[in-house]
């Protein structure tokens, strides 16, 4: 974005920076959350205390300030679980989406650097992988396979891969055939130097933009599998699990599901934003 | 060691069905500079690539006859090829900016080259590299090292790229239009400079170019390319004051001057696929009788060889 904020204690802050940083922040409080859950919340996220169930939030006629976003249908504290459920929520995207980028960025360096067989047979895997419902396959797989913690980022490290292999593919399509790959092969350079050193940091920056996006994606799907019943193990606290649940009572408990859909909104909204910055700060045509 | 750093004979590049060198031959020896002239598309830099066995995948590359330093190009492994590139013969582009990793300082990127080449550590490289930009006269060597190749001006990137290519200390050093992208003020340092690399060293220099006035006083001997084939080698004197080929005559008389009105402009380049056999200047050249419609021999005239029925 080129446009700027009026004067910001005398400096244009352009408006990108404005978003990332809040976009920062966003994942800062949630990563607060995953790390310091055992101190920040009120409750066990398990504590069940049937006397107390489905207790509105604290601003609600009959609300209770020892629960400020209410209780479920057990009687266990909304907050707390939310608090618990970020530290699901963020390794879940964080290592789906390395994975993916480890494995994506890979293939697709290959593909674009090689050409040839080894092209083909990359972007055949993307079209295949593109053409299929991935909800749909994900099911199947954890359906077959079981849940829990490592065949979820597995599952979704599968869906973000693509993300990464088609960018670093086309870029390293174009780079590939620039002057200064073909002199420094002129000097003796060899192949895997070629790769490490002069293809992978020229793609370095826009692996690290998809990376925040596909770290959004992973923890929205992975939401949703949980919302589905196929997510991680169902005593950890999780979003979607809570989303799924607070469906039953979403005539009468309302703060169910809307308080774990506000995180997941906003986890989602802050990876974006500072994809977004990442962006406009590593594109060097930027400057 | 053999006499000759470069022997090549036979050489043609095709790119599909498109030939874009035939016949090229060339020899070179230590000490010696040669100059390839010739319009853009005429196969000067095709041909350079496939020396060094850098063509392009798909491009099909075949030669009678292909010494680089003493080893068989033909039959050489890629682990063999890229010990020859650049420490037998290394290669200098027309654009350094283009040639230059943007995202290594220039340092490691000379750095790098001696320590493939020269099995130098890398606190031995990273100085051997400072003295390099040094004698490339980069002054400020110890502060500009670490600067990154879009911190340079055009002339002081183009001596980056001579000290990266010198790194491996070639016996043999190409320079694909190396001045081409300067500007003219510092076109003449970056000339001098090479020259003088090479006088120092005693290196085999390839000088391609189509700057006719610039290359006078730096080769020994001049081969003119049209089309992919050789039109006329000779001696850079007899080539100045007796061009035998009624291209290079042509090509003489379009630098411009301002001391005599343009003689005969040379009419524009025709569609080449027209012409399958014969001369392939024939189209252009003022010159042009029947005997044209086949493809002329070199004739050895004086010191010099042309391809031309006109001469005989």
């Amino acid at each position: 974005m080129s446009f700027s904020l009026p004067r910001l204690l005398g400096h244009r802050v352009p408006v990108t920076s404005v978003l990332g940083a809040l976009g920062a922040l966003l994942l800062a409080i949630v990563l607060l959350f995953a790390v310091a859950a055992p101190v920040l919340a009120p409750y066990r996220p398990t504590e069940i205390d049937l006397r107390q169930r489905l207790l509105p939030p604290v601003w609600v006629f009959s609300g209770s300030p020892r629960h400020l976003l209410g209780t479920d249908n057990v009687g266990r504290d909304v907050l707390s679980r939310i608090i618990w459920g970020a530290r699901i929520s963020l390794s879940v995207g964080v290592a789906a989406s390395l994975l993916g980028a480890l494995a994506g960025s890979t293939l697709g360096l290959c593909a674009g650097f090689f050409g040839g067989l080894t092209d083909r047979a990359v972007s055949w895997l993307i079209d295949v992988q593109l053409a299929f419902p991935f909800t749909l396959f994900a099911i199947f797989l954890l359906a077959v396979f079981g849940g829990g913690f490592v065949p979820v980022v597995a599952v979704l490290a599968l869906a973000t891969w693509v993300n990464f292999a088609r960018v670093v593919r086309s870029q390293a399509l174009s780079l590939r055939a620039q002057d200064f790959l073909l002199a420094a092969r002129a000097v003796g350079v060899g192949t895997p130097r070629l790769l490490r050193r002069y293809m992978l940091p020229a793609v370095l920056p826009s692996i690290v933009v998809v990376a925040s996006f596909s770290a959004a994606q992973a923890i929205l799907t992975q939401a949703a599998l949980s919302f589905l019943g196929v997510g991680v193990d169902p005593t950890v606290p999780s979003w979607g699990a809570m989303l799924d649940l607070g469906r039953n009572y979403l005539q009468t408990a309302w703060w169910m599901a809307i308080f774990p859909g506000i995180a997941i909104a906003i986890t989602v909204l802050g990876a974006n934003l500072v994809g977004d910055w990442l962006g406009a700060k590593l594109d060097p045509r930027g400057k | 060691m053999t006499a000759k750093l470069l022997d090549i004979a036979g050489l043609s590049v095709r790119f599909g069905a498109t030939a874009a060198v035939s016949e090229f031959f060339l020899s070179v020896a230590r000490g010696e500079a040669v100059g390839i002239v010739g319009e853009s598309g005429s196969g000067k830099s095709a041909a350079m690539l496939a020396v060094l066995g850098l063509h392009p995948p798909g491009t099909a590359v075949s030669a009678e006859r292909h010494l680089l330093g003493g080893t068989d190009v033909r039959r050489a492994l890629p682990r063999q090829l890229r010990a020859l590139r650049g420490s037998v013969a290394a290669m200098i582009f027309q654009d350094p900016l283009a040639a230059l990793n943007p995202l290594l300082p220039v340092g490691v990127q000379i750095a790098e080259v001696l320590v493939r080449h020269k099995g130098l550590s890398k606190r031995d490289a990273t100085l051997a590299a400072r003295a390099l930009l040094f004698r490339v006269g980069i002054h400020d060597a110890g502060a500009r090292e670490t600067k990154y190749p879009h911190e340079f001006s055009g002339g002081m990137r183009q001596r980056v790229m001579i000290a990266a290519a010198l790194a491996g200390d070639p016996a043999l050093l190409i320079a694909d239009e190396p001045t081409t992208a300067l500007d003219v003020t510092v076109q003449a340092d970056i000339a001098r400079l090479i020259v003088q690399l090479q006088r120092e060293r005693q290196m085999g220099l390839i000088w391609v170019t189509h700057d006719l006035a610039l290359m006078a006083g730096i080769v020994d001997r001049v081969v003119v390319m049209y089309a992919g084939r050789i039109m006329e080698v000779a001696p850079v004197a007899a080539l100045y004051f007796a061009p035998r080929h009624p291209y290079t005559v042509a090509l003489l008389a379009s630098l411009p001057r301002l001391d005599r009105k343009r003689a005969s402009p040379l009419p524009a380049p025709q569609a080449q696929a027209a012409q399958a056999a014969g001369c392939p200047f024939a189209p252009r050249c003022g010159r042009r009788m029947a005997k044209c419609e086949d493809l002329p021999p070199l004739f050895e005239i004086g010191d010099s060889l042309a391809a031309c029925w006109a001469l005989t």
